[in-house]
Parts: C-alpha cells; sequence; structure tokens
C-alpha cells in the first residue's frame, strides 16, 4: 500500500504528516464498532438498563424509602446503582470481544494498543451515561425528587469517567481469567472506593445546596482520580494484552 | 534447593531473640499507662505489626513496578511474598487494634480513615490473591498481579486521603494529633524505647519471613518446572 514503507526504517512517522490523527481514527473506528454492534443487538444496554431499575426497585424496599430517608440515601443509592450496572456493562462488553475472538483480531490490527484502551473507555462511558441518563429521570419521577442539577450532572461525567477508566483496565484483566464473571466486582470495587466517597459526598452536597467551594475538594478528587487512573492504564494496557 | 544460608539462620535465631526480649520489655520494662493500663500493652504490637505491613506494601508495590520493567519472574516470587506477608500482618493489626478500642473508643470498629483503610487494604490484596489464583499461565498471572498491585499502590493512598477529608479519631501518638483523637496518651522515654525496640523486632521478624517465603516460592517454582517436564 505505501510504496516507501519497505525503504524507510519508521514507516509510521514517514507516511503522515499528522501522526495523531490515525490514532484517533483508530480509537474512532473501535468506538464505531462497538456503538454500531450495539444499536443491532441492543443486549448490553438493555441488561444494564433493566439491573440498574431492579437495584433501585431493591433499595426501595431495603431502606423504606420515605421523604426524610430519601433526601439522605438518594446520593448513594444513585451511586451504589451505577456502580452495579457498570460492573454488568463492563465485563459485558469485554467478554463479547473475547468469546467472539474479536479480542486477538483487535490485537493483530497495526495500532497502538492504547488506541484500543481509549476506544473500548470511550464506548463504556457511553453506555454508562446512557444507563445514567435513564435511571436520574425515571428516579426522579418514582421518588418525586428533582435531580436535574448542573453540579450533579458534573460529578457524574466525572464519577463515571473515573469508574471507566479502571473498569476497563480491569475487565480486559477479568476477562482472560477462569473465574471471569465473578471476579470483575471484587478487583474493581476496592480500588474505586475513592470515587464513592467523592461522588456520593459531591451529589449530595450539590442535592442539598451547599456552596461550591464546600464541594470542590471532592470534585478536585475525582478530576484528580480519573487523570491518574487514565494515565496508570494508558501506560499499562500493553502489559494487559500482551500475548 | 540448597539448605538455608547461614545469614537466614542467624535471622532465625535473632528473631526469637528480639521477640522474647520485646515481650520482656512490653510486659516487665514498660511503665503501666495510667488510664487504660494493660489495655495499652497491646499498643506495641499493634504498632510493630502495622509498620511491617506498611513494609510489605512498600515491597510489593516495588516490586510489582519492576516485574513489569524487566519482566524477570524473580520479582513476582518477590512481590507475592510480600503481599502474603502483609496481608497477615495487617490482619494482626486490624485485630489487635479492634481489641484495643473496645475499651478506648468503645467500639470495636468506627470508620476512621486508617482503619476503613487498613481493611480497603485485605480486601485488595485478597482480590489480588484471587486474580492469581484464576491464572494458570505463570508469566500472565505475574503480569496481571504486577499491573494490580499497582493501581491497588496507588489507590489505597487515595483512598487514605479520601476517608481523611473527614474527622478523626484515631490517636496520632507521634507528630500533632487532631482535638478529637480519643484515647492518646503521652509516652514515657521507656514506653518509647519499648515502642522503637518492638518495632525493631518486627522488622527483623519481616525479614526473615520475607526471606523463607521468596525461598518458598522458588521452591513451587521448581515444582511447576519439574511438572512441566514430567508431561
Amino acid at each position: 500500500m505505501r510504496p516507501d514503507s519497505t525503504s524507510s526504517p519508521l514507516p509510521a512517522q514517514k507516511s503522515s504528516s499528522r501522526p495523531n490523527a490515525s490514532y484517533i481514527k483508530s480509537i474512532g473506528a473501535i468506538l464505531w464498532k462497538d456503538l454500531a454492534a450495539e444499536v443491532r443487538s441492543r443486549e448490553l444496554l438493555t441488561a444494564m438498563l433493566v439491573f440498574a431499575l431492579l437495584v433501585i426497585l431493591i433499595f426501595n424496599f431495603a431502606l423504606d424509602l420515605d421523604a426524610a430517608t430519601r433526601r439522605v440515601a438518594t446520593p448513594g443509592i444513585l451511586w451504589a446503582t451505577f456502580a452495579f450496572a457498570g460492573t454488568l456493562g463492563l465485563n459485558r462488553s469485554m467478554a463479547l470481544e473475547k468469546d467472539r475472538g474479536c479480542f486477538d483480531g483487535l490485537l493483530l490490527a497495526p495500532v497502538d494498543r492504547s488506541a484500543i484502551y481509549f476506544g473500548k473507555l470511550i464506548s463504556n462511558l457511553v453506555f454508562m451515561l446512557i444507563v445514567e441518563a435513564v435511571v436520574l429521570p425515571v428516579y426522579s419521577v418514582l421518588y418525586n425528587t428533582n435531580l436535574f442539577n448542573p453540579g450533579l450532572v458534573c460529578v457524574i461525567l466525572l464519577g463515571s469517567l473515573g469508574y471507566v477508566a479502571v473498569g476497563t483496565l480491569l475487565s480486559s484483566m477479568a476477562v482472560q481469567t477462569r473465574t471471569r464473571d465473578v471476579l470483575l466486582p471484587i478487583l474493581l470495587f476496592p480500588v474505586i472506593i475513592p470515587i464513592l466517597i467523592a461522588a456520593v459526598k459531591a451529589s449530595s452536597g450539590f442535592l442539598q445546596g451547599v456552596a461550591l467551594a464546600d464541594n470542590m475538594p471532592y470534585i478536585n478528587l475525582l478530576l484528580v482520580y480519573a487523570v491518574i487512573f487514565t494515565a496508570v492504564a494508558f501506560m499499562v494496557f500493553d502489559y494487559v494484552v500482551e500475548e | 534447593m540448597e539448605p538455608q544460608p547461614v545469614a537466614l539462620k542467624i535471622l532465625n535465631t535473632l528473631s526469637i531473640l528480639c521477640f522474647l526480649g520485646s515481650l520482656g520489655m512490653v510486659f516487665l520494662y514498660a511503665p503501666l499507662e495510667v488510664t487504660m493500663n494493660y489495655v495499652q500493652k497491646l499498643f506495641y504490637f499493634h504498632v510493630a505489626n502495622a509498620w511491617v505491613g506498611m513494609l510489605g506494601f512498600l515491597a510489593a508495590a516495588v516490586a510489582g513496578i519492576i516485574y513489569l520493567v524487566t519482566h524477570d519472574i524473580k520479582w513476582d516470587i518477590i512481590e507475592i511474598a510480600a503481599i502474603e506477608i502483609s496481608l497477615v500482618f495487617f490482619l494482626i493489626a486490624i485485630l489487635s487494634g479492634s481489641i484495643w478500642a473496645r475499651p478506648s473508643w468503645g467500639t470495636y470498629w468506627t470508620w476512621e480513615p486508617r482503619l476503613t483503610t487498613a481493611a480497603i487494604l485485605e480486601m485488595v490484596y485478597i482480590a489480588c490473591l484471587l486474580l492469581r489464583q484464576g491464572i494458570d499461565d505463570p508469566d500472565r498471572r505475574a503480569r496481571f498481579s504486577a499491573v494490580y498491585t499497582l493501581i491497588g499502590s496507588i489507590s489505597v493512598p487515595i483512598t487514605f486521603l479520601s476517608i481523611r477529608l473527614f474527622r478523626t479519631i484515631h490517636p496520632v501518638l507521634i507528630g500533632s494529633g487532631s482535638a478529637s483523637a480519643q484515647g492518646s496518651f503521652d509516652m514515657t522515654p521507656k514506653m518509647l524505647f519499648t515502642m522503637f525496640f518492638t518495632l525493631g523486632t518486627f522488622s527483623v521478624i519481616f525479614v526473615a519471613l520475607f526471606w523463607h517465603r521468596i525461598r518458598l516460592g522458588q521452591l513451587s517454582q521448581l515444582v511447576d518446572q519439574r511438572k512441566l517436564e514430567e508431561q
């Protein structure tokens, strides 16, 4: 395809004037593949959504959510729901790749492996945000609580990003083990405690109208966590998919 | 497998002697604390166990990173040795802390930064052991466990900081404690000396155990190799 690729020692650098363009294109291709597969099968989102609603239903009976309890418990319930539904999606998204041998195909593709990681990260994030976008209004209607709060949306974006950054890495490890279906939550939950703490605190802060300055430490924590773990996962993803 | 080296044998004896020495110092030399009486004796072992747990935690994180860089299976053996030792010593620290907390704080457990972080660290280690159990290929097992240890060693300090955003009641004996800490006490020079002696003792015990566990890891690696050769 490339006439100069045999003569040049560094064909990738020479053939493209913008080295980042192909990288972003491969991330986009993986994202597109995941979204297209989901639009056709709808098995991942359906499972996550039904599961999320069931978790809310269970909390309804487990905590007897009257008005007073709701005010205190809403952020906790939301984040527990997102965390549980998230593992379902992460597991399924990676298991699909592994079962049908797609993952080996992805690894054979001549792209940087971190592009695979970012592609999966973004598609997992999209699925998670869709679930959250459905759960929030449903929760608002069911419990007569107004959850439409720009601060809360910001917390959910940041929290989901951090969650998915670690989750994508750990799920690609978990699917390669014998006990893969049970392993992901066990691996994931101990290391995402900072996200849960900060997200629950910040959410309840925004819902109860606490001043922004008091909420900032938690927002910063979410931001720092997301940045650190995206960077770490970017660095170690090669070791996880190495054959 | 060659027999134990002389240095290790000396270390074994030293561990036993130091431990007996620590017991003697804690119960005979260190003065009785006025308000907490004998319960306070637990403190020397609690601090020493937590210290050794931290040493193991650091060793595991460093060994994991070195494994990822060098791909030398020796560092995986060191890492799992550190994880297992740290797991046990942190468990002892948590349990001894709970026993101490009952008379001092009136409860076995509170969701305080250090306690919670220690518990989460235990969960990370248990998850790491479960992860290792699920993988047969030794190379992949080593890689995954190194990656997970790395993730854990970054997230656990962040967990500590995030819980610390709340108020703490755990006493800080060295350095300034928070005003709301309960159960702190002033240490006399004798107490301080005893504490540092137990810290030293447990460090020696840590090195000895670490060494034994690394030898055990090398042995089990040898067994795996022999099994593969027979097949």
